[in-house]
């Protein structure tokens, strides 16, 4: 018998209402069937949620059920269960984890059978592995898959060809095959009322995001920040329900700003803001309640973090516009984080550093996701180059728990953190751990 | 020495050359002169063509190269190509390249176009999109608009525009080009002891280094040569090879196949070379034309969405009879998200066709052999004694 009593995780109101919205998505896929629902599958990065919602299709997303199933300790066996049936231990733990789970039954993170899907809309938007995960969920289900090739934004912004060839896969491939799969005519001022709801969330949560700013950090924009993502990241932008959300989770933050309160913690509020950290990459989930620990035991709060950024760069000024419904689809699709290509994530993280008075920056770079990993080491010396500040790389892995060792990371992150004291000291700046590996390469 | 042994001793000293002194000896012969890097697995070499320059493949470092540099630009968990690319060019052996292309392959590659830009800003980086749509009106049209704007981009680092005439001319040249190369496969399909699999690989390579002009030329000899030349025939399985379209294994591995027992009778080391699988046409728009075969007559590669299931990983088959295999190598590169990803359902199409197959993983430095010949060995043993014929 365990003599330690766990200590109760403390949470507030928004996240006991987002946990309820994201139960009862799981809910509406657990009954889709009997209620003669149709379930679309598709991804977070530039996903068409307002366009779904006009179809009246219950959004899957497998990415969420891979981080919910990491998170309560299941993905584990999937991944062994995927690897065993011919997949590679070097690919994407977030497809081991979905195929592994389909394989053992489908069986939902919330314990109920997820139904099949009745179509597969994949947006290809910003990871190369979205394409062949939706080919080979489509082995499984042999179902209708509608994709969404969504180009990349090699020379750092978006084209009129870009947005273009977007809006007429939208009119022609996407919105004429959902049409199909649900039986549903498309209605676009259903789309426009739909974007409407979005802004006003988005700027909420904009808000959100911005409010790091202040000192203490009302929030900590990492692991704090994966939960206000949630709604607007998943099956909910464009819902009255996610509206309310951001106006809660602001009122709850404009009064910790009142109060001078850091952010809140699964142990109660922070008690004192010692290190403003801008964080790459995402996050483990099979370790996450003890990564985040690693981080207010030592009064590092997370001020601002690019993975918040994956499913859109909503502080950049984009919202949705409901009076260029099509295109603004187009232009949100194109502009996720990590379609963005490795010179503007720099000046994002750059801008990050310097507006959000951090102390540094420090990568979290994950095993098997090559779009965010490759390229980071490289970010990282850009950003210690710029900014002056130092940074630091960190190894760890989305939901596979094999990849997370408790002890590199936080003596790690340690040593970061007394790398950040030596410099407010006025010692030298020390280089970084990946930094002082590398010899010294003249660029042309 | 007989033409054929001077054949592959050229292309095996342009392949050892990771100092790339053909091109830059190309490069000097001429004022103005431009070269344009490409990586695998395919770019419109024509366009690059058209504006006067070289196309280069620039394939990695091989196990020749000595990554120093490179590793500190990628951590343990990604794949070689992209670190000893990077060798390659913080060592200046690049430095004479005026221009370089990421195709769209996979995100390592992609994002490497961004490092470029970072890296070396004076030299031209661009990232090659193609589309995944392949409706003329809807990826042909997005297709044509993206090559216009590679065609002005590469125009500007040329310094002269590039015409249609010139672009149409290009055509013709790697056609000729396409069609040599698929001669020399169906050449070696048709008698592989004639044609060892490392003696077409490094002519294959050649083409990756020497002007269009020039490699058709060469293919030309080759094809006369190789099909005069006497040579044993082995009792040997006949085996495709896959999943080895971007980082290239090191030449010792081509080899320990076919020392293994396993004739290669069809592979996809170099795509680019045959990836159009008829002649691009040249009345009309040269841009829609390339566009047009790209979507309608190109090759198949995990890079590539398959939009039809029921045609999933069917290629492979047919290749597979085409060439009347016996079996497939699966050899991938560590850490090769397309690659990995795409084995499993085509391993499945296989089993569906009961095709027997074998899988391993490598890296383009990868010393040990002995592993790889045992596996390719007891595959080859395993078709042999048990196959039902």
């Amino acid at each position: 018998m365990n003599a330690r009593t766990p200590k109760e995780v403390v949470k507030e109101a928004s996240m006991v209402k987002q946990k309820e919205m994201i139960s009862g998505n799981y809910a509406k896929l657990a009954t889709a069937k009997e209620q003669g629902k149709k379930v679309v599958s598709t991804f977070v990065p530039g996903n068409l949620n307002e366009l779904i919602m006009c179809f009246d299709l219950v959004n899957n997303l497998p990415e969420i059920n891979a981080i919910q199933n990491g998170m309560r300790k299941k993905t584990g066996a999937y991944i062994m269960e995927a690897e065993k049936r011919g997949h590679s231990e070097d690919v994407c733990t977030y497809v081991k984890a979905d195929l592994g789970m389909i394989a053992k039954g489908n069986i939902g993170p919330d314990g109920h059978p997820l139904p099949s899907p009745d179509a597969l809309l994949l947006s290809y938007t910003g990871c190369f592995t979205f394409m062949k995960w939706f080919e080979l969920v489509r082995e499984q289900y042999k179902c209708e898959t509608l994709m969404l090739h969504v180009p990349y934004e090699g020379d750092g912004h978006a084209t009129k060809n870009m947005r273009d060839y977007i809006v007429k896969q939208l009119k022609e491939v996407i919105i004429p095959g959902l049409e199909r799969v649900s039986g549903v005519k498309f209605d676009i001022d259903r789309l426009r009322q739909i974007l409407k709801e979005s802004a006003k969330a988005e700027e909420n949560f904009v808000w959100v995001l911005n409010s790091a700013k202040h000192k203490p950090s009302p929030i900590d924009a990492y692991f704090g920040g994966v939960y206000y993502v949630g709604p607007i990241f998943t099956a909910f932008r464009g819902t009255p329900e996610a509206t309310e959300y951001y106006r809660l989770l602001r009122g709850e933050i404009e009064q910790r700003i009142a109060n001078g309160q850091g952010p809140i913690t699964p142990e109660g509020d922070m008690k004192e803001e010692k290190y403003r950290l801008v964080v790459e990459g995402p996050p483990n989930w099979t370790s996450f309640r003890d990564f985040w620990k690693m981080f207010y035991d030592e009064g590092a709060v997370v001020v601002a973090s690019t993975y918040t950024k994956v499913g859109g760069v909503y502080d950049l000024g984009f919202r949705h516009d409901s009076d260029h419904p099509l295109e603004s689809l187009a232009e949100y699709c194109l502009g996720c984080y990590t379609n963005r290509n490795l010179p503007s994530r720099i000046d994002l993280i750059e801008k990050y550093v310097n507006e959000f008075e951090a102390d540094g920056l420090l990568i979290n770079s994950i095993k098997s996701c090559n779009s965010f990993s490759a390229g980071q080491l490289l970010i990282l010396r850009e950003i210690e180059r710029r900014t002056g500040k130092p940074a630091a790389f960190i190894e760890t892995d989305l939901v596979d728990p094999r990849y997370f060792s408790p002890a590199n990371v936080k003596n790690r992150l340690e040593s970061y953190l007394q790398m950040i004291e030596q410099k407010r000291r006025g010692g030298a700046p020390a280089p970084s751990p990946a930094a002082a590996a590398a010899p010294a390469v003249a660029l042309q | 020495m007989s033409q054929l042994s001077e054949i592959n001793q050229r292309c095996a000293s342009l392949y050892d050359d990771l100092n790339f002194g053909y091109a830059r000896e190309w490069k000097a012969a001429k004022p103005g002169r431009k070269v344009v890097g490409h990586m695998p697995f395919y770019v419109p070499r024509e366009l690059i063509h058209a504006a006067g320059a070289l196309p280069l493949g620039i394939f990695g470092g091989g196990d020749q190269l000595e990554v120093i540099h490179g590793d500190a630009y990628y951590q343990s968990y990604i794949c070689r190509i992209p670190r000893s690319t990077i060798e390659l060019a913080v060592t200046n052996r690049l430095d004479f390249v005026d221009g370089m292309l990421f195709p769209s392959i996979c995100d390592v590659i992609r994002n490497l176009s961004g490092m470029w830009k970072v890296m070396f800003p004076k030299v031209y980086a661009k990232y090659v999109d193609v589309p995944q749509n392949y409706r003329d009106d809807i990826g042909g049209t997005f297709y044509i608009h993206e090559l216009n704007e590679l065609r002005e981009g590469l125009a500007k680092m040329a310094g002269r525009p590039i015409t249609d005439d010139a672009i149409r001319a290009a055509i013709a040249l790697y056609n000729e080009n396409r069609r040599l190369v698929r001669e020399v496969y169906a050449f070696r399909a048709a008698e592989p002891w004639k044609a060892p699999a490392a003696d077409v690989y490094l002519l294959m390579r050649a083409g990756m280094t020497l002007a269009v002009e020039e490699h058709s030329r060469m293919l030309k000899e080759y094809l006369d040569a190789a099909g005069k030349a006497e040579a044993r025939k082995r009792d040997n399985c006949r085996v495709v090879v896959t999943g080895a379209f971007c980082e290239q294994p090191p030449l010792n591995l081509i080899k320990s196949i076919e020392l293994s027992g396993c004739y290669v009778v069809d592979d996809d080391f170099m795509l680019i070379n045959r990836w159009e699988k008829g002649d691009v046409a040249l009345e009309g728009d040269p841009l829609t034309n390339l566009a047009h075969a790209y979507i309608h007559n190109s090759g198949h590669t995990a890079a590539k969405y398959e939009d039809k299931e029921k045609q999933k990983g069917l290629w492979l088959v047919d290749t597979v009879k085409k060439n009347r295999a016996e079996g497939v190598i699966f050899a991938c590169p560590s850490f090769c998200d397309p690659a990995l990803l795409e084995r499993p359902m085509l391993q499945h199409a296989l089993a569906d066709h009961k095709i027997p197959f074998v899988a391993f993983k490598y890296a383009e430095n990868s010393g040990q052999m002995q592993p790889i010949r045992e596996q390719a060995g007891t595959f080859a043993d395993s078709i042999k004694l048990w196959s039902v014929q």
